[in-house]
């Protein structure tokens, strides 16, 4: 308590910045549910997605995956090391999804008649797989994160319950989660023409599982890094040495899918003469694939908070979001006499909609047992601050 | 049976009364760009793109030099693809192509606006109300209200408005033993030996025969294979890796636990 009370008598410029994001944010949604679409967006005819479908959805949920590779990590592959990162990592799922929820609701047209996908089903699209897994995967996380909700509140059979159904929900919630990046990727599969040849592969789903493999614990330590530098806990660096090694593992996999993909499709050759295509794909490749193994593998890297960071932030922005960029957008061939840069609304909803999510993050740590808990033989990862306030079946 | 329409670049003479007799039909208004967020090409050819105003139009290129020139038409629309990228991609299967007549409609009663049928689209078709605050699909219906199962349906309103026969309507197999008749039977240069849309992502309803090869009026090169195809492989493994993923997890929890139990035990032991 002493310490929190020290923190606040600095001036939050952070919050500062972050509530006015927030609120501009808030400001061009009434905009562009007053003047619809066209007014506030750069999207036309020929580009029907946008900045909110490349950031908020296919960026926002592959980031989300550090709640399901965490909860596997820690709860079926029972390696209790990496128990006290679970809760902030579910958490952040939580609140990505909600973004993404909330960034469809946004670029829908109609997003009052989106109860018509319960009603009205194509099974064979893969969007309406994306929507069943957003809605359900956003209640599986919900119910993921309600202990600490419970224990918090005191509420002891509800977390009985919780406790009791625990691992039913985590294995339910890792078929939806690892279906949900999947049939991200199968959604592209339909734009057989349209996605640079570079990219476009019948195994992009699986491609997007494993590249959303490795993004989890990348993410884990960028925001263990970062929420850990502003809330003041830290994580054992034991810990973030460890996931680096998952990250780098699961990268070489990808490494060789990608290129065994353009090996066996004969297309190694457009590495090398599909201009200015190919400069894209080594800055993704070398940048975001290549450097992070070699810098998770390298000692004193693995040693050091920032070199960690270093290594998971190369990955997360050029690894995985620019890739998702160049394939939902970027490397496109939209239809002729189109262009598209997203206008500034398209910028103000995206990023006020991560202002909005860092907000609630940051209330959610304080107000409940999220960081440094919880649970059998991690004395010393308990933190000052956060006395856990009971012993938790749920653990 | 499906219908089909048959597009013969030789014959057209570029009136343009195929989009005026579109315009009329479906009561679509005139399309003046407002705001200047498109670029798009004017001239002869009007505005040149497909818009939720705009069903058709017709493309005009010059293409050759000197004695070589030739002045080469086409008209765009929905191509109302067999197998349509837009109906397996309608997340509510608002589109839906009827096997009846093989147009590909649309059903504003079921969309959400989600607008995965454009980029799905691999002719760049489908097009929406930017300007309206609540915004639904437009495309062209091959006048699916026109058109009948029986003998007494009305043709496209657009065919019906040719008046040089450039488009001929009528039972799509007949129509490409038609196609390829004419071109065999043409002196040689009179037409390149393609019908496209016979073959093209696993076939449309509109084919075209032309002097010039398609894609030089801009029209995109498809293979045969139906854009749909992946994406439905893909969708028909999703139960398989559902369960398969399901019985992964248990098993793994259930060794991991078991080891723990065991390491437990031996623990147990040694203090004991």
């Amino acid at each position: 308590m002493k310490e929190m009370m020290e923190r606040k008598q600095k001036f939050p410029w952070g919050t500062l910045i972050l509530s006015i994001l927030a609120v501009l944010c808030a400001g061009v949604l009434v905009q562009r549910y007053v003047y619809g679409l066209g007014a506030m967006t750069n999207m036309s005819d020929g580009r029907g997605w946008g900045l909110w479908i490349s950031f908020d959805l296919y960026c926002g949920v592959a980031l989300a995956a550090g709640g399901f590779t965490l909860a596997a990590i820690v709860h079926i592959f029972n390696m209790e090391k990496y128990h006290p990162v679970v809760r902030p990592a579910i958490l952040t799922a939580f609140l990505g999804y909600l973004l993404v929820v909330l960034a469809l609701l946004v670029d829908l047209g109609q997003p009052w008649y989106i109860w018509r996908m319960i009603f009205n089903p194509n099974i064979h699209s893969p969007l309406y797989e994306v929507g069943w897994c957003v809605m359900l995967y956003t209640a599986v996380l919900a119910l993921e994160l309600s202990p600490a909700v419970f224990e918090r509140l005191g509420w002891r059979i509800p977390l009985r319950i919780i406790g009791f159904i625990q691992i039913p929900l985590i294995i339910a919630g890792i078929v939806i989660s690892t279906g949900h990046q999947n049939s991200l990727g199968s959604m592209l599969l339909i734009m057989t023409h349209t996605i640079d040849p570079l990219w476009y592969t019948p195994i992009i789903p699986a491609l997007f599982f494993v590249s959303a493999v490795a993004v989890g614990p990348a993410m884990v330590i960028f925001e263990g890094t970062l929420s850990g530098a502003a809330l003041g806990h830290k994580i054992k660096q034991d810990i973030f040495t460890g996931l680096g090694r998952i990250v780098s593992g699961v990268l070489v996999v990808y490494l060789i899918m990608r290129l065994a993909d353009l090996a066996v499709a004969g297309q190694l050759d457009m590495l090398f003469n599909r201009y200015p295509q190919n400069i894209y794909w080594w800055i993704e490749i070398l940048g975001g694939v290549v450097l992070p193994i070699i810098l998770f593998n390298i000692p004193k890297v693995q040693q050091s908070r920032k070199g960690m960071f270093t290594a998971a932030l190369l990955y997360i922005v050029l690894g995985l979001a620019f890739n998702r960029f160049i394939m939902s957008s970027l490397w496109l061939e939209i239809r002729p006499g189109y262009t598209y840069f997203p206008s500034w609304q398209e910028f103000a909803v995206s990023i006020g909609l991560v202002a909005w999510a860092m907000i609630a993050f940051q209330i959610a740590v304080r107000l409940l047992p999220i960081t440094g808990q919880h649970g059998h033989g991690e004395g010393e990862a308990k933190s000052e601050e956060h006395a856990a306030p009971e012993a938790t079946p749920a653990s | 049976m499906a219908y089909g329409v048959l597009y013969d670049g030789t014959r057209c003479i570029g009136c343009r009364s195929c989009s005026v007799a579109c315009k009329s039909w479906n009561k679509n208004p005139a399309d003046i760009d407002k705001d200047k967020k498109t670029s798009v090409e004017g001239g002869i050819e009007g505005k040149a793109v497909v818009s939720d105003k705009t069903f058709t139009f017709m493309r005009f290129r010059e293409i050759g030099d000197g004695d070589d020139l030739k002045w080469a038409f086409a008209k765009v629309q929905c191509m109302h693809c067999l197998k349509p990228g837009c109906e397996t991609a309608c997340i509510v299967g608002a589109l839906h192509r009827k096997k009846a007549t093989g147009a590909v409609t649309y059903d504003k009663q079921k969309c959400i606006g989600c607008r995965y049928c454009m980029v799905a689209c691999p002719f760049g078709i489908p097009t929406y109300q930017w300007e309206e605050r609540m915004p639904w699909i437009r495309k062209c219906t091959f006048c699916s209200d026109r058109l009948n199962e029986a003998e007494n349906g009305m043709a496209p309103a657009c065919v019906t408005a040719c008046p040089t026969h450039a488009m001929e309507f009528g039972d799509r197999d007949e129509l490409i033993e038609k196609a390829w008749a004419r071109i065999n039977a043409a002196p040689e240069g009179k037409y390149v030996r393609h019908v496209y849309g016979e073959k093209e992502v696993g076939g449309t309803a509109w084919m075209y025969i032309s002097p010039v090869e398609m894609t030089e009026l801009d029209f995109p090169w498809l293979s045969e294979e139906p854009v749909t195809k992946n994406a439905r492989t893909a969708m028909g493994l999703l139960p398989y890796y559902a369960t398969g993923m399901l019985a992964l997890m248990a098993g793994i929890y259930f060794i991991t636990k078991r080891k723990q139990k065991i390491a437990a035990g031996k623990h147990e032991e040694k203090k004991g």
